[in-house]
């Protein structure tokens, strides 16, 4: 993704519609839809995002995103 | 082929469950109750002469050729307006009757010209038959007398042609202006011998006329006739067809004279249609035979290079050398494809199928990604399926119709016309829209609330419903407990009944007043059957799914899905927006809404393809724009569609298409996308090809080629070749082939064949072994994901917000003369009512500006910059201003932000902050664009405008 700030952005307002959930249901709600819609190369970069530190995220996002697993991309 | 004569019977049909036996000139017949002899006459086989009926109207009884004589009773009743009764015994020829009959055509014919051998008509004209029909052979009266021959002839619309001297003044184009189209733009004015049909004292085009075609189909002399049948005569033979314009679908016959398309005639037996049409599937089809059409393949190296027309095979094995090349270099997942809505069921599934086996990723899209995916996402995550839950005849069980961010007269006006006609006869109507559209006062339509939201407080609106419904025990709890999750209710429920999400609480923020708004939920809640028909108004904003769930949870609490006359109702914008999702264009899922990462689907579709596939979702169309700007993402194959115009923020388009290195646009015209293009391959409008389009209803109809494909190849055998040329093999003769294949790797679709749809002229999905004829009504028994699941909707305020700066809110939306981006109706006469986008504005924001209604005036956003002629317009409120986007260089996207809806990316179009302000010229990005146009558009060795 071409601006950190865009996908943070993305991030949090996935956060936000999960926010009204119970907790556990909505750090999956979040980490579920990223692993559903978003591109491997988009899950890595917010991977690599949370492991420099997260800034700005939603704390939902930010845990949600610590429960991806990364995926190469095929070549 | 020949032409097609759809039988007349004269009066509409009635619905009854008492039948009644008649004879008719000694044959037995059996109809309905209520049926008029005219109808039952016809149905026996017996055609009774008529001049001021047809069955698309009720009767009116003023020619009185249709008279017929009853056992039992005096006189000679009119047979159009006489209902039958049982054991009715009717003589329709007499040697009375035929006298009768003979001398009202001698009045008639002694003031109609007689030139018949070069009257337009000649050939299909009524007044002509029954002159046979009853035998005239004199004309007692002469032709001296009193007559109407010098009346002046109105040809101001473009269209058509309204000739007074031929009028009888049967009023069926008057009746049709108000029962088909529920538009009343015409009347009979003055009396007896003055009486001539009037545009209410206007030119035809200066009228309130929309030029469906109403009254030109009912006409029954060449009063009323099209132009293109007076410079061309009358058809040979027809092909039914489906309208390549809007989510209705409608089926029309092409009338043609060998490949020239002379007329499109709306098909009665159209489901979605009826038999009626509006002004562009009807008129504006000539884009499809104009100058502009790109017939020959081109190539270039560099978008500022002229093109260069080559061989199909050259243009093919280009695109593919190409793609390879990326392919190689960057990796596989360096291409992706985006699929049309203006394109068939069968193209946009080899797009699909081209990209996830041949170019061995996910990364394909669909122009839905810009309009309707929020409905996708948000009825599969609560209904359990991606799309809208009733056939539109379903609106006649109606009796509460709501209207949230949709203009159905102006987008979709011929399903418009038969909500009208449901609104006519009584059912209530609630408006959610920040503009007050023609639908909130009509004639004989009056809408009981309008509720006049903020832009981009949809939820808070629904929630504050969802609240009325839920403290006031308006819930239909009966309903709910038998067909949805309790547990996600309970939640839901205890969300909406939080005070902070009542009227009153939300007043101030919706700007909607809270004794309107619960009113509005209560005649919802508590009205009959209520339905809830939806636009882009609702889908384009950052909360676009969550106001589609909103909407589906207040359906359900209501009781309001899964019957006639209920539900939850996209209106879809283009032709096959609904087909173009369901063929799994999307980077996510495979035909019928099924996720690639389900290991079965998977594999079945591995098997069927004989290809390894990803089991990753692809990029969307924004993410490819970024992949593009960090030089990842490197070729592109765009079939029918221009995102450079469609899409938001142009500039980060543009600048993401000139990131890439091999664009391949395929399209009938040099479109704003084709400009940053390195392969344009001509493509087939929906004349020139077989396939099948989707309408709003689920509805699957044929397109039928009627003419050949104007450069060649069908769209679809495009895709073909240059799938061969990238080494993967699609071998299918007919698009019918295609069909198949899609009926067995899609269980919705499993039923569906070109044969079955032969049989039964279109069929609604699913269709498969539990509803082999379809299913009109979804969710009947039970909810497709088992049990309704209520979501709970918080409303988020957008961060798109007005400030000192960008104090007013600019909308988005479409008019009914242009489509879309308007290729194709900125190509036909349509441009007389629209020639230009232009800047509504409340007459305070106007006058707070100095602002006269035509002035130039600039529109301002964070992101760009463009101008507009203003209209001061007080459909608007204070602080909202609207546009179309019907011309490239209007360049409304210029100013459209990013932000999108939170789930599916479907851009906020609906809400931008902006500042409006006089000026003396064009924007700088207005006046760049057109130097770009020119430079972009050369074409080697040619003097052609292809603009």
């Amino acid at each position: 993704m071409a601006h950190a700030d865009t996908m943070v952005h993305k991030a949090n307002q996935i956060a936000l519609f999960f926010a009204t959930f119970p907790h556990d249901e909505a750090v999956e709600g979040v980490a579920n839809h990223l692993r559903m819609f978003w591109a491997p190369r988009m899950r890595r970069e917010i991977i690599s995002y949370v492991e420099n530190g997260g800034a700005g995220l939603h704390e939902l996002a930010d845990e949600a995103v610590r429960r991806l697993v990364p995926v190469p991309d095929a070549h | 082929m020949t032409l097609i004569h759809e039988p007349d019977l004269g009066t509409p049909a009635r619905q009854s469950e008492v039948l009644v036996t008649v004879e008719v000139d000694g044959k037995m017949v059996m109809v309905p109750a209520g049926t008029s002899v005219m109808r039952a006459a016809a149905l026996a086989g017996v055609g009774v002469p008529k001049l001021c009926a047809t069955d698309n109207l009720e009767p009116f009884g003023s020619c009185r050729l249709c008279l017929v004589e009853i056992e039992g009773r005096r006189g000679t009743p009119a047979s159009c307006t006489t209902p039958v009764e049982d054991h009715m015994r009717v003589t329709t020829q007499t040697p009375q009757l035929a006298g009768l009959r003979r001398g009202v055509m001698e009045l008639y014919i002694s003031d109609h010209p007689l030139d018949c051998l070069t009257c337009a008509a000649n050939g299909d004209c009524e007044l002509q038959d029954m002159a046979g029909a009853v035998g005239l052979r004199e004309v007692r009266y002469g032709y001296e007398g009193a007559n109407h021959l010098d009346a002046l002839k109105d040809e101001t619309n473009p269209y058509f042609t309204f000739d007074a001297a031929k009028c009888i003044v049967c009023s069926r184009c008057v009746r049709a202006c108000e029962e088909v189209q529920g538009t009343f733009a015409l009347t009979i004015a003055g009396r007896g011998f003055d009486s001539k049909v009037s545009a209410g004292g206007h030119s035809f085009v200066d009228s309130e006329c929309v030029s469906c075609g109403a009254c030109v189909q009912a006409c029954p002399t060449a009063t009323l006739t099209e132009k293109s049948i007076i410079d061309a005569g009358q058809p040979d033979h027809s092909v039914v067809t489906t309208c390549g314009y809007c989510g209705v679908g409608c089926s029309f016959k092409a009338e043609m004279k060998g490949n020239e398309v002379v007329r499109m005639m709306p098909f009665k037996d159209g489901k979605a249609n009826h038999g009626h049409s509006c002004v562009k599937g009807r008129f504006a089809w000539g884009y499809a035979t104009h100058r502009d059409r790109v017939l020959s393949p081109m190539i270039r190296s560099k978008i500022t290079d002229p093109w260069r027309e080559v061989s199909w095979d050259e243009a093919i094995s280009y695109a593919a050398s190409e793609f390879k090349r990326i392919q190689a270099k960057y990796g596989q997942d360096a291409v992706g494809g985006i699929t049309s809505s203006r394109c068939t069921n069968e193209e946009t599934f080899l797009v699909q199928k081209l990209v996830r086996a041949g170019f061995g990723n996910n990364n394909v899209d669909t122009c839905a990604r810009v309009c309707h995916s929020p409905t996708g996402y948000g009825l599969k995550t609560t209904l359990g399926t991606s799309a809208g839950t009733q056939d539109f005849d379903s609106v006649e069980a109606a009796d509460v119709i709501v209207v949230i961010g949709a203009n159905p007269t102006d987008a979709h006006p011929v399903f418009a016309s038969q909500m009208k006609r449901r609104l006519r006869a009584g059912a209530k109507l609630i408006v959610v829209d920040p503009r007050r559209i023609d639908l909130i006062k009509l004639p004989h339509v009056e809408a009981d609330y309008h509720l006049p939201l903020r832009p981009s407080t949809n939820v808070a609106v629904i929630n504050a419903m969802a609240h009325v419904v839920v403290t006031e025990d308006l819930v239909d709890h009966a309903y709910v407990q038998e067909r949805c999750d309790p547990a996600a209710f309970a939640r839901w429920a205890a969300f909406v009944a939080e005070e902070r999400n009542s009227p009153e609480a939300l007043e101030a923020t919706t700007g909607v007043s809270a004794a309107d708004l619960r009113g509005a939920a209560r005649l919802y809640a508590t009205g009959g059957n209520a339905a809830i028909y939806y636009g882009l108004g609702v889908t384009e904003h950052s909360q676009g799914s969550t106001m589609v769930m909103g909407i589906a949870n207040l359906a359900m609490a209501t009781g309001n899905i899964g019957r006639p006359g209920v539900g939850v109702n996209p209106l879809r914008g283009q032709n096959n927006v609904q087909g173009s999702c369901d063929m799994g264009s999307f980077p996510h899922e495979f035909s019928g809404y099924r996720h690639v990462s389900d290991e079965g689907v998977r594999t079945m579709f591995e098997d069927a393809w004989n290809v390894g596939l990803q089991s990753e979702p692809g990029l969307r169309i924004p993410n490819m724009f970024d992949a593009a700007l960090d030089g990842t993402f490197k070729g592109l194959y765009i079939q029918g569609e221009d995102i450079v115009q469609s899409d938001p923020n142009t500039k980060h388009v543009t600048a993401g298409l000139g990131a890439m290195e091999c664009i391949i646009v395929q399209d009938l015209f040099l479109t704003e996308t084709a400009s940053y293009a390195h392969v344009f391959l001509p493509g087939s409008s929906f004349l020139e090809k077989d396939g099948t389009f989707t309408n709003a209803e689920r509805r699957i109809s044929r397109v039928r080629k009627a003419v050949p494909p104007k450069a060649g190849l069908a769209d679809w055998e495009i895709t073909i070749a240059l799938s061969k040329a990238l080494g993967y093999d699609m071998a299918y003769s007919h698009p019918s082939e295609i069909m198949d294949e899609i009926a067995r790797l899609t269980p919705t679709f499993a039923g569906v064949s070109y044969d079955r749809l032969e049989e039964l002229g279109s069929i609604q999905w699913p269709c498969n072994e539990g509803a082999p004829n379809g299913t009109p009504i979804m969710h009947e028994a039970g909810f497709v994901r088992g049990q309704g699941l209520f979501m709970v909707t918080e409303y988020v305020p957008t961060e798109e917000r007005t400030n000192d700066r960008f104090p007013l809110l600019l909308t988005t939306g479409r008019i009914l003369s242009q489509y879309n981006v308007g290729a194709q109706t900125r190509r036909t006469a349509n441009v007389v009512w629209h020639d230009e986008d232009r800047l509504e504005i409340h007459p305070w924001d106007a006058e707070n500006r100095g602002i006269n209604d035509g002035d130039l005036v600039t529109i301002t956003s964070r992101i760009g910059e463009t101008a507009l002629r203003a209209l001061i317009s007080e459909r608007m409120q204070p602080g909202v201003v609207y546009t179309t986007f019907h011309h490239p260089d209007s360049g409304a996207n210029v100013v459209t932000t990013e932000f999108a809806d939170w789930a599916t990316d479907c851009p906020e179009y609906k809400v931008t902050a902006v500042q409006v302000n006089r000026t003396g010229q064009r924007s700088e990005w207005q006046l760049d664009y057109l130097a770009l146009r020119e430079a972009t558009t050369q074409v080697a060795g040619s003097s052609t405008d292809t603009r």
